[in-house]
């Protein structure tokens, strides 16, 4: 019942927003959306302590949903501990942003149907966390990828923010394509979808079929994801409103692919194949964006490439199966990377919309909560002690490092770190651009209103203390609590080696120092070929428009000129034709002569006789 | 001394003939029906025949149907003559060709 509440208050929310919402004072339209989300997140809280949760789930069956001869799915929610932490974290950040948010959208027309959407986002999330099947998870999976296609066209009277829209929607549905496939094989092969079951059920698969499975589920989580080769959507759903991007493409959506695999995590441990898939993905895609992320003058763009290149280092972590470290990581990048965002939202408030960083600078003054903020995220991101991003990220990079001992590939261990280099330097970079002298604007900047720092305090806090939660000081609760989830994943190094957490920091560090020296004075460096290479994102886009959209364009041509005008249209036009001129040959039998048909006849009728005759 | 059968049907395929002539070849509407009425008349005179060579009453009731369809025939074509003749003043049959493709 409780599970049922979590999704229940913000789906109420949706509805009432949808319905009466325009007739809402702006003040009640927030104080509702914030509210419901806060009851989930406190019915979250109450769940995720009922002693279920760590023995092994909580269920809440729901209804019967599908019971097709051997094929039966019933509709339930499940709470264990993996899924207690995506719940904790949706509703927890979702609400800081949904406050945010009352005060970035307060001069907004479509107040209503902006928190609506916003509540209908948080309750389809909460679905695809808490769905005890994969058919649940499925429908959760679809609806937040249609909610975050309602947010990013949702200024849909701007061209780019509407073509961004469906960009995101059609390089989605790609990955879901291969996604269902997945759920599809393993409901053929193995007559089940419950995530209960699908544990006991890896040994009995057949090791290819195992392998397609799982490499067609990992084809949805690239898509959801954002990682490579279908990247391409993230970095265009900035057109959305910031606190959009901070809690869809940054903290919770786009992470539905790491909980997935984390949530089947069985199988993916029987698949080796595809786990080295999944690391090497992870580790090309986190250099990949970490590198375009260096020379974007587009601030929102600098963070979406980075959240691809942090997504990167979670697919990492589960690749080299460190399912713990890579959700724990989730954790922290959902903090840090929430806070990066909302702090460049801010930016944006204050400049009326402007988000090139050559249009900026100087803000720290002005600014100073907003600038701080940045700051503490910059840090986190970059990996620095004691912030929380240090903790995550060092954990993936040790694990990347025993995996790589152990037989993996060395070349995952090598770019997380050259990674780790990029991101400090980019992060460095922007946070000069932004908010360090000289100022290269007239404007007035202006602080952020209460309902927007306080937020962004909240997720700062959560930014610097957030590392606690799998820091070995304390004694590192929530690596243990997942440890005990994952307890077919080999429990995470207990002691690392000093040695080894010294190199990320140390590069962190460095790339920080490298940034400051080659940005201060909020110089414009621009690399150079290199930068040029980086700008144009290694080329893919021109590959995919070479490769995918000219060829398909020139299908559609060849469809559209000579199979529907030639092809269609003249087989249509052919036969009226032929009905016509046979018509006209055969008219002229039609002499309306009675004698002459009386003469048909005569003749028809001695060559019937004479057939009967002559037999 | 008998008719051989023979001769009645030598004489029913030589009215038939006639009557297909007449149709075929004649332009007059009336001579037209008359001919048709020639043609029933050679085949009633063919059941005859037959029912009397084979001692036999089908035949002969065969006759009755077909005089009792001419009779009707009869009424119905020259109805359809007359109107055509009130409206074309004319019962020339190649003159009516309203029907030509």
């Amino acid at each position: 019942m409780l599970l049922a509440l979590i999704i229940a208050f913000p789906l109420a929310g949706w509805l009432i927003l949808g319905v009466v919402g325009g007739r809402l004072p702006r003040r009640v339209i927030g104080i509702l959306a914030s509210g419901t989300v806060a009851l989930a997140f406190v019915a979250s809280v109450a769940a995720s302590r009922h002693p279920a949760v760590s023995a092994g789930g909580l269920t809440a069956p729901l209804f019967s949903w599908i019971a097709a001869g051997a094929l039966t799915v019933p509709a339930g929610l499940l709470m264990d501990r993996l899924s207690s932490l995506m719940a904790l974290v949706v509703t927890g950040v979702g609400f800081l942003i949904h406050v945010y948010s009352i005060g970035y959208m307060a001069d907004d027309r479509s107040y209503a149907r902006y928190f609506a959407y916003l509540n209908l986002f948080i309750a389809s999330m909460l679905l695809l966390v808490l769905g005890s099947n994969l058919l649940v998870l499925f429908v959760g999976w679809e609806l937040v990828g249609l909610c975050s296609y309602l947010l990013i066209g949702f200024w849909f009277d701007r061209e780019r923010a509407a073509q961004a829209g469906r960009k995101a929607f059609v390089v989605n549905r790609i990955g879901d394509a291969g996604f269902l496939l997945g759920i599809l094989l393993l409901a053929t092969s193995t007559g089940t979808l419950e995530l209960g079951r699908i544990g006991s059920l890896a040994s009995q698969m057949a090791p290819g079929v195992l392998t397609a499975v799982t490499l067609l589920l990992f084809v949805g989580a690239t898509g959801k994801s954002a990682q490579l080769p279908l990247y391409v959507w993230l970095p265009d759903a900035m057109e959305g409103p910031t606190p959009v991007s901070a809690l869809i493409h940054a903290a919770t959506m786009v992470t539905a692919g790491v909980y997935m695999i984390a949530r089947l995590h069985p199988l993916f441990l029987a698949a080796p194949l595809t786990l080295s898939v999944v690391a090497g993905v992870g580790a090309a895609t986190a250099f990949f964006a970490a590198t375009v992320a260096l020379v974007q003058w587009d601030l929102k763009r600098v963070l979406a490439y980075s959240t691809i290149s942090q997504l990167g280092y979670m697919f990492v972590a589960m690749g080299v199966v460190a399912m713990p470290a890579g959700m724990f990581h989730l954790t922290t990048h959902a903090f840090f990377k929430a806070l990066l965002f909302l702090a460049a939202g801010s930016v944006m408030h204050a400049m009326g919309g402007v988000i090139d960083m050559r249009q900026l600078g100087g803000l720290a003054g002005a600014m100073r909560w907003t600038a701080f903020g940045f700051v503490i995220g910059a840090l986190a991101l970059a990996g620095i002690p004691p912030f929380a991003g240090f903790f995550s990220k060092d954990l993936i990079l040790e694990a990347a490092f025993t995996s790589a001992q152990h037989g993996g590939s060395w070349l995952v261990w090598v770019a997380g770190l050259a990674t780790a280099f990029v991101t400090a330097v980019y992060v460095t970079r922007a946070a000069i651009l932004t908010f360090l002298p000289p100022a290269a604007h007239h404007g007035h900047p202006h602080e952020a209103p209460p309902t927007m720092r306080w937020p962004m305090a909240a997720l700062a806090v959560l930014s610097v203390g957030g590392g606690a939660l799998g820091a070995q000081a304390v004694g590192a609760p929530l690596l243990h609590s997942l440890d005990r989830f994952f307890a077919t994943a080999p429990a995470t190094e207990s002691a690392p080696a000093v040695l080894l957490t010294m190199i990320p920091v140390a590069i962190g560090a460095l790339g920080m120092v490298m940034g400051v020296f080659l940005y201060r004075g909020r110089r414009e460096v621009t690399l150079g070929a290199v930068g040029r290479f980086f700008e144009r994102q290694w080329y893919v886009e021109r590959v995919y428009d070479a490769a995918i959209l000219a060829p398909a364009r020139a299908l559609a041509q060849f469809c559209a000129d000579v199979i529907e005008t030639r092809g269609i249209d003249g087989a249509v036009n052919g036969v009226a034709a032929l009905v016509v001129r046979a018509g006209g040959t055969l008219r002229r039998a039609q002499t309306g002569f009675v004698r002459s048909y009386a003469a048909a006849i005569l003749a028809g009728t001695i060559v019937v006789l004479g057939y009967w005759l002559l037999r | 001394m008998t008719v051989p059968i023979g001769a009645y049907l030598a004489l029913g395929a030589l009215l038939f003939v006639l009557g297909i002539a007449g149709v075929l070849l004649r332009r007059s509407a009336l001579i037209v029906f008359m001919s048709i009425e020639l043609m029933l008349n050679a085949v009633n005179l063919t059941f005859v025949a037959f029912a009397r060579q084979l001692g036999r009453l089908e035949g002969q009731v065969a006759v009755f149907f077909v005089l009792v369809v001419a009779a009707v025939e009869v009424v119905v074509g020259l109805a359809i003559i007359i109107a055509i003749f009130r409206t074309r003043a004319t019962v020339d049959l190649d003159d009516v060709d309203l029907l030509r493709g």
